[in-house]
């Protein structure tokens, strides 16, 4: 006998003690699949026949199975499930994760369960338990069906028992293997001559010939594309009969896949017989087209809705298909409330001003990997929201007819003739809600995360950095809408062996030789402070695009997220200053956008550094300046007694140069400014604007287009100086090095070395490290100390592990660079949020500061 | 790091005696973070001078110190003011390398170990927190002469002003193991910063170094404190064993929040969390959440109540949750008390689900820790995502701030306070806040009520207004 088992299924194994259901299950299942209730007897007690631990065994039989049932595994029982209160839970169990159930009944005659029984050991139990499983499993049998098992099969001999075949079985709506590409077309209401159009348009061929006494539609589809209809191709507009035909003939050709809508649900109620159904919300109007047509053509019509599937998973699970939308966790099951969610969707149980039911706003919650494409609920522009976009543009109410092209994400439409029918209220707005509205959920930043990017990384977030982040985020980041980008840490170059050198270019570059890059960018490194800067065109701009309540162009803000500047207005004028520039530098018009976002150094250091650099390293200075000629005075003395202590002279004379060269190495990045007046912004990276993150541009562009901004304004807008290089070029090589020595050894920290791509693919073509720096002599003794260049001290500062940091490096630019795209493809801002708090997650790990 | 120490007690070369260590070599000791050197840059019958100088390796520094949770990171870096300053490394390098001196001890001349001699002790850099006035509180009670000179940050910007180290002469006829004792308990009290861990064996050191001394000290309880580097425990335990026959006076810690200083003549905490819990009461309320429940105080009180079946406290600080958790002794209470009470780690900046269906949610003293252009999403998150019956907000009263005589104007009570409020700022605040998310909201007054600046805390009371008229029908 050949046994169909769904692969979202829960099966029960029915048959008495020694029926040969372990054996069974052995055989046919995984070994993970099956549950049995015996062993989990002996994990509750240690005794795996201990009837008296019954009830905990079972509790742990159906955790275990309604764990492996949200995950979307088949679970098998093996316990006897003779009796129907058993076999009520577990049934109740599968519709709770909208699994199917199936029993596989094992009626091995009583004899020989008795006989295989006999011949165990532990099995002590009398002949009566056998006996009285063995009439429940008979009385049981026939109502199988009743109590909402799918499927039964009986297996009466053992004969059969070891013959059966299971055969594995997609679900219905599993169709992950059709990989498209796909053209999805919304909500049609019998608005067939918008739907030619929109074929034509996407490049489909249609004609109409005789056949059989009708007519049919012949589609020609271009390049192996295939229309999905996404259901109501009925009811309301003029020619519901002909556009039920297109889709039937496209469907039956193989040039189109359907899933149902609830107008097609009522329609196929309503040919079934059902007159009590009311003709109305357009239905009259189909009824009256279908009249035209013959009987045949109306059975045709049923059958096809009677063998739609509520939903599709398509293209290897990257899309959903459904009328009214799906549920992450509803998706690819099969139950009574699943394709009610699919054709109608689900309401909040209230009712809004025109007595019309108030939908749930399942978009707005979904998290889900796959993209879910669905109509059902007018909108007057399809819009992406959480992966999500509905097509309904209202055709039929005078809208438009949309699809969308899959995998290209391109929507395309064609305008209503007119208005076919007058809808209940108006169309819903845009989307009620504006970026900012949407709350931030707890939920998209606790515990352990994993962010998906769409560079083919995944990365980890562990518990506990997350929650530090979410402290440090709740506390003093600025207002988390402006939050869509922090700026990724940077690595150092390896450690140079070089007689006084830490870092050296020689390794910067043999690093990206090694990685197989062939060329790359050097840039001047600013020693300011980070800062990134959101710009709008306007207030207005904000509001509408961040979100944000108050009349602010933009913000600045430094690496960790907080607002750069304490003072408002300043800012603000600041930002005035910035969004002239880059008017003037035609950015505005040429990116098409009305903001940006940019990657930034704001300098002077002292500008925001000031405490740190008066608590610290000007304090520094000041303790050695006044201990370093004090002892050399001291030891001078003692010299002039004729006590030896030329070493300690030594020492403490090196000391007091290397002190004159740490003070000037922090001096070079400070200086008053008063106002704007002073300050100085060197923008790097142009990482945004509307619907485009600029990193399928090269290091090359981004320098170009920060040239035309310090252009535009060049006292406030510094721009960066920089060198290419091909790394096979070892004169070229030699020249950057200079250029690096010049520009260190006159007092700037140092450079980055950047692959000349964005994003950069390396060897294996896997993504490595996009920069490293290199910093100067002098510079790093604000680092590791006035004194480091000392053999003794360099030689052991020598052994600094980069790994991890490196490792986090690619991680933070990866998820800065997806957390951008999200928000420029116009993602929730939660979806941004994840990426962001992930990379300050990343930022709170142990890592050596100096770095 | 340098020291000297100059005598002009006749013959001044007995100073070599004393100290144990010849005038005419260079001796060095290897110590845990570097080494000193004992020199004397002048030995003369009138006058002698020996230099102690510590080269501290910055490496071995940075690479063995982990900084204790909460305490100043400086330490921690390679740029570091250890290897110029007199620290505790000094103090270290004087019971190492002056051991005997500084029992009193000397073989050779034992009458002149007890005696006092003219000292003078040159630090050429000092860090002094708190300033010129704290060094001489310190060392002229004592019988020093003070010298101090402070030094610029940074010459080439003299308007970033004066660095917080000094160059110091001590002067003092005294016998020497008593100035080094001084030296050895007072330098670190000045810096307050050690480069090790501070636990109870500091207790021993200034039962030890402090003995003859340090009781009859004016400034007792303030070195104590500085010497145990403000852990306040330890300091109480020693100013307990130090001080014992005597009812010290329980003085303000010095580094306890200005907040708590400030306010606690009026113990205004207790009576704030006090009157939210009779509020609380008279709403007949039965669950509770805390939301930016800190340490746990309100929560400790809710405890005590029967009636507050359900509890739930949650901060943003992972780690003030812990403390919460030992002050609530959650793993030791009794099962019945234990299932009333939870701790949730969550912020105002999200909405939050696990929070939801409470009677009543308090925040004490939190909002004004929130940025004011992200109190919208606290409200959206409090008041529109959780929406409980009751919500229970206190705030400082900013008119009030002008009956804090060491408070200045302009200034708030806490340094992460983001804003105080006036009453009318807060009402204003209060009323759109219960508009626009359908609450009734009433004002209540907390603490001692000033006749013009009203009282030190305000409270705003929202009430849902569906929940009011279902209780009416």
């Amino acid at each position: 006998m050949k046994i169909s088992i769904p692969d979202l299924s829960l099966v029960l194994l029915v048959g008495p003690s020694g029926s040969g259901k372990s054996t069974f299950a052995a055989r046919h299942f995984l070994p993970t699949e099956v549950i049995s209730s015996d062993r989990c007897r002996g994990m509750v007690c240690d005794d795996e026949n201990s009837l008296e631990a019954s009830s905990d065994a079972f509790d742990l039989v159906h955790y275990w199975a309604g764990k492996r049932l949200k995950r979307g595994k088949r679970a098998v029982i093996d316990a006897t499930n003779v009796q129907r209160d058993a076999r009520a839970s577990l049934i109740k169990l599968a519709r709770d994760y909208h699994a199917r159930v199936v029993a596989i009944v094992l009626e091995t005659p009583e004899a020989v369960c008795h006989e295989r029984n006999a011949s165990r050991p532990d099995r002590n139990f009398g002949p009566h338990v056998v006996r009285g499983q063995h009439r429940d499993m008979r009385r049981s049998i026939k109502h199988l069906k009743k109590e909402g098992l799918h499927h039964v099969y009986r297996l009466d001999t053992p004969e059969k028992a070891a013959e059966a075949e299971i055969v594995p079985t997609p679900m219905w709506p599993d169709r992950r293997d059709e990989r498209g590409p796909f053209d999805l077309i919304g909500d049609i209401h019998g608005c067939f001559d918008e739907t030619l159009l929109l074929l034509a348009k996407l490049g489909y061929r249609v004609r109409e010939e005789p056949h059989e006494g009708e007519t049919r539609f012949i589609v020609d589809a271009p390049q192996g594309r295939r229309v999905v209809f996404l259901g109501d191709l009925v009811d309301r507009g003029p020619a519901s009969n002909r556009v039920l035909r297109l889709a039937m003939d496209m469907v039956e050709a193989g040039v189109a896949l359907c899933v149902p809508g609830n107008h097609e649900n009522k329609l196929e109620r309503w040919l079934g017989g059902r007159k009590k159904i009311k003709p109305s919300h357009g239905l009259a109007a189909t009824i009256e087209q279908l009249e035209t047509e013959t009987p045949a053509f109306r059975e045709r019509v049923r059958t096809f809705i009677n063998g739609l599937v509520s939903h599709m998973i398509l293209d290897e699970g990257r899309l959903i298909v459904a009328h009214a939308g799906m549920k992450e966790s509803y998706a690819g099951r099969a139950s009574g409330v699943v394709r009610s969610f699919a054709l109608y969707g689900e309401t909040t149980g209230e009712t809004d001003s025109y007595g019309l039911p108030v939908r749930y706003d399942w978009a707005a919650e979904y998290r889900g990997k796959a993209a879910v494409v669905y109509g059902h609920t007018p909108v007057p522009n399809a819009t992406w929201v959480n992966r999500t976009i509905c097509l309904d543009t209202g055709c039929v109410f005078g809208g438009k007819l949309t699809a969308l092209r899959w995998p290209e994400r391109e929507l395309v439409a064609v305008p209503a003739a007119k208005m076919y029918y007058e809808p209940a209220k108006p169309m819903a707005e845009e989307r009620a809600e504006r970026p900012g509205d949407e709350p931030f959920r707890i939920e998209d930043v606790r515990g352990k995360r994993i962010v998906n990017t769409r560079f083919d990384r995944q990365v980890v977030i562990r518990e506990e950095f997350g929650m530090a982040a979410m402290e440090v985020i709740s506390r003093f980041a600025v207002d988390p809408r402006w939050l869509t980008y922090l700026p990724a840490t940077m690595a150092p170059t390896e450690t140079s062996k070089r007689a006084g050198y830490l870092e050296h270019p020689e390794e910067a570059f043999a690093t990206f030789r090694r990685m197989e890059i062939s060329e790359v960018i050097c840039q001047e490194k600013h020693m300011g402070s980070r800062a990134v800067v959101q710009l709008c065109q306007s207030a207005e701009v904000a509001r509408q695009r961040f979100g944000t309540e108050d009349d602010a162009i933009g913000i600045v803000y430094t690496r960790s997220g907080r607002r750069f500047f304490t003072d408002r207005d300043l800012e603000q004028a600041f930002l005035t200053r910035l969004v002239t520039a880059v008017g003037k530098a035609g950015l505005w018009d040429s990116l098409e956008t009305e903001w940006l976002t940019l990657d930034c150094e704001l300098m002077p250091w002292s500008a925001k550094g000031l405490d740190l650099l008066q608590q610290q390293y000007a304090r520094v200075g000041a303790a050695a300046s006044a201990a370093i000629p004090a002892t050399l005075a001291v030891l001078e003395q003692a010299q002039g007694r004729g006590i030896d202590v030329a070493p300690q002279l030594a020492a403490w004379r090196h000391r007091e140069t290397n002190l004159a060269l740490y003070r000037r190495a922090y001096g070079h990045y400070c200086w008053e400014t008063d106002g704007l007046q002073g300050l100085r912004l060197a923008p790097f990276h142009i990482l945004a604007g509307e619907g485009k993150a600029h990193y399928d541009k090269d290091h090359l562009w981004h320098m170009q287009q920060a040239e035309a901004l310090a252009a535009a304004d060049p006292e406030l807008i510094q721009a960066t100086r920089y060198r290419r290089l091909m790394l096979d070029d070892a004169e070229a090589e030699s020249r950057v090095t200079q250029w690096w020595l010049d520009m260190t050894e006159a007092g700037g920290e140092g450079m980055v070395v950047k692959p000349i791509a964005f994003v950069p693919y390396g060897k294996d073509n896997r993504i490595i490290l996009p920069a490293v720096k290199c910093r100067g002599r002098d510079y790093l003794r604000i680092i590791y100390g006035p004194d480091y260049t000392e053999p003794a001290q360099l030689e052991r500062l020598r052994s600094r592990g980069l790994n991890h940091k490196r490792r986090n490096a690619v991680r933070e630019y990866l998820l800065g660079l997806e957390a951008l795209a999200r928000f420029a493809a116009g993602d929730s801002i939660s979806q941004v949020h994840e990426c962001v708090t992930a990379i300050a997650a990343l930022e709170t790990e142990p890592i050596d500061p100096r770095l | 790091m340098l020291m000297t120490i100059t005598t002009t007690h006749q013959p001044a070369q007995d100073l070599g005696f004393l100290l144990h260590k010849h005038p005419d070599h260079v001796q060095s000791f290897e110590l845990s973070h570097g080494t000193a050197h004992v020199f004397y840059p002048e030995s003369s019958a009138e006058r002698c001078t020996a230099a102690l100088l510590l080269d501290i390796d910055p490496i071995k520094l940075v690479r063995s110190y982990k900084a204790p949770p909460g305490t100043s990171r400086t330490l921690g870096h390679y740029v570091n003011d250890r290897p110029y300053v007199a620290s505790s490394f000094l103090s270290t390098a004087i019971s190492k390398v002056f051991g005997t001196a500084l029992s009193g001890n000397c073989n050779k001349r034992p009458e002149l170990a007890k005696q006092a001699i003219p000292l003078s002790f040159h630090l050429p850099a000092l860090p002094v927190r708190g300033g010129e006035k704290v060094l001489r509180d310190l060392f002229e009670p004592l019988g020093y002469t003070v010298e101090a000179e402070a030094h610029l940050l940074d010459p080439k910007f003299p308007n970033w002003g004066k660095a917080a180290i000094f160059t110091v002469t001590l002067s003092v006829t005294l016998p020497l193991h008593q100035a080094l004792s001084h030296l050895y308990v007072l330098i670190p009290a000045l810096d307050r910063e050690k480069h090790y861990y501070i636990g109870p064996a500091e207790i021993e050191k200034l039962i030890n170094h402090g003995e003859g001394w340090l009781a009859e000290h004016p400034h007792r309880e303030t070195i104590t404190r500085r010497y145990m580097v403000n852990r306040q425990a330890l300091a109480t335990v020693a100013i307990e064993q130090l001080f014992q026959d005597e009812s010290a006076p329980q003085d303000l810690p010095e580094s306890q929040q200005v907040e708590t200083a400030i306010e606690k003549p009026l113990s205004l905490n207790s009576i704030r969390l006090n009157t939210v819990v009779s509020i609380l009461e008279q709403e007949q309320v039965r669950s509770v959440v805390d939301l930016g429940c800190g340490e746990g105080k309100l929560l400790k009180k809710l405890l005590t109540h029967p009636r507050f079946a359900r509890i739930v406290g949650m901060d943003v600080s992972h780690r003030i949750l812990e403390v919460a958790a030992r002050r609530l002794k959650l793993d030791h209470l009794g099962e019945r008390v234990r299932e009333r009470i939870e701790l949730v780690h969550g912020s105002l900046a999200y909405s939050d689900q696990r929070l939801a269906g409470f009677d009543a949610a308090c925040l004490v003293e939190v909002i004004e820790h929130v940025d004011p252009e992200r109190l919208g999403l606290l409200a959206r998150n409090v008041f529109g995502a959780l929406a409980p019956g009751l919500v229970v907000v206190t705030t400082p009263n900013a008119e009030f701030n002008a009956t804090f005589e060491d408070l200045p104007a302009g200034k708030f009570r806490h340094g992460d306070h983001r804003f105080e409020w006036t009453r009318a700022e807060f009402q204003n605040w209060a009323q759109k806040v219960a508009d626009q998310f359908g609450y009734s909201v009433r004002y209540q007054d907390i603490g001692e009520v000033h006749e013009e600046h009203g009282p030190p805390t305000q409270c705003a009371i929202f009430k849902q207004k569906k929940a009011e008229n279902n209780a009416e029908t």
